[in-house]
């Protein structure tokens, strides 16, 4: 471990803002595509729940 | 040999196989994506030491450099699913090819905007019109012109053929985007990594470059399959083991 302090880790040598904002963007890109996908993955399964209710009302109405 | 051939492995190219096959892979292919990204960070920030000439901005490349491999490897899956899609008709392929798609434009704009990030400080400038950076952004374009116009035609079949026609003639920018460096004169460096002579940096940066690499390729997988189960239950809606998957579950 080469850093003397946790202050002079963060500041990377004068090149945080570019260093940061790097591995930031990455972490919220991946966080954002996780995110959606459990959402749309939700979404589909509520999508399905609710045509199956539709389905045995028709059915019972048949009837 | 034996477990190759017990297996029929044609049985898992119908979404009915498939889909509880890609479940139980999701986790293990997260949980390999964790562990490598959790050792190339620690390597990235850790044990990787300062570079003499460009300082810590270097580390940017631990990031940069894994993305951009990763969109072009995953164009050329994508364009390999696409492929066999319409050489087989097989439905599945094309829904791999479009569950590709969403994260190779991912790696790509992370790729282009680290590159910006790393160029800024280095080169001085945000961005220039070198022929890796150009193409590499054609490929963002191509990403996009895939998942446009797979969403803009309403026939899924037909919007399959289209889409997989575009990513079949867009692979030819893969190539051109890897010997850009070598063809062209170009800001941009060479290939640090080449399968034909010894790599030109340390270890240890070679190391945790390819962990997050690893890392980046398992996500990948993971993310992939997720959103293939997506797609299966959004097309297959009306098909009968998708509703009885519904009444399992509830």
């Amino acid at each position: 471990m080469h850093w003397n302090s946790l202050g002079e880790f963060f500041a990377m040598g004068g090149y945080a803002f570019y260093v940061w904002t790097s591995f930031g963007l990455t972490a919220v890109l991946v966080a954002w595509e996780v995110l959606g996908l459990r959402a749309r993955r939700n979404q589909a399964w509520r999508d399905l729940q609710q045509a199956r209710l539709m389905d045995q009302t028709d059915l019972g109405e048949a009837r | 040999m034996k477990i190759m051939t017990g297996i029929n492995w044609f049985k898992y190219s119908s979404p009915p196989a498939f889909y509880p096959l890609a479940g139980l892979l999701i986790p293990w292919f997260y949980t390999l994506a964790t562990v490598f990204a959790a050792v190339g960070l620690y390597i990235s920030f850790a044990v990787a030491p300062t570079d003499f000439q460009q300082g810590e901005a270097y580390r940017i490349i631990f990031v940069h450099v894994p993305a951009a491999w990763m969109s072009m490897f995953l164009y050329l899956v994508m364009a390999t699913w696409a492929g066999f899609g319409l050489a087989l008709n097989a439905r599945l392929s094309h829904m791999m090819s479009q569950a590709l798609a969403p994260t190779g434009a991912m790696f790509t704009l992370l790729a282009l905007v680290t590159g910006s990030l790393w160029g800024r400080p280095m080169w001085g400038a945000w961005w220039v019109w070198d022929a890796r950076l150009t193409s590499e952004l054609i490929l963002l374009f191509l990403y996009i012109g895939f998942i446009a116009l797979q969403a803009s035609i309403d026939d899924p079949r037909r919007a399959d053929r289209a889409s997989s026609l575009l990513a079949l003639v867009g692979a030819v920018n893969v190539p051109i985007i890897y010997f850009s460096v070598k063809w062209w004169n170009t800001l941009h460096q060479g290939a640090s990594i080449s399968m034909t002579s010894a790599p030109k940096m340390a270890i240890t940066m070679l190391t945790g470059m390819l962990m997050l690499a690893l890392a980046f390729w398992m996500y990948s997988i993971a993310v992939a399959l997720v959103r293939v189960r997506c797609i299966i239950l959004e097309r297959e809606r009306r098909a009968d083991w998708v509703r009885q998957l519904v009444e399992v579950k509830f």
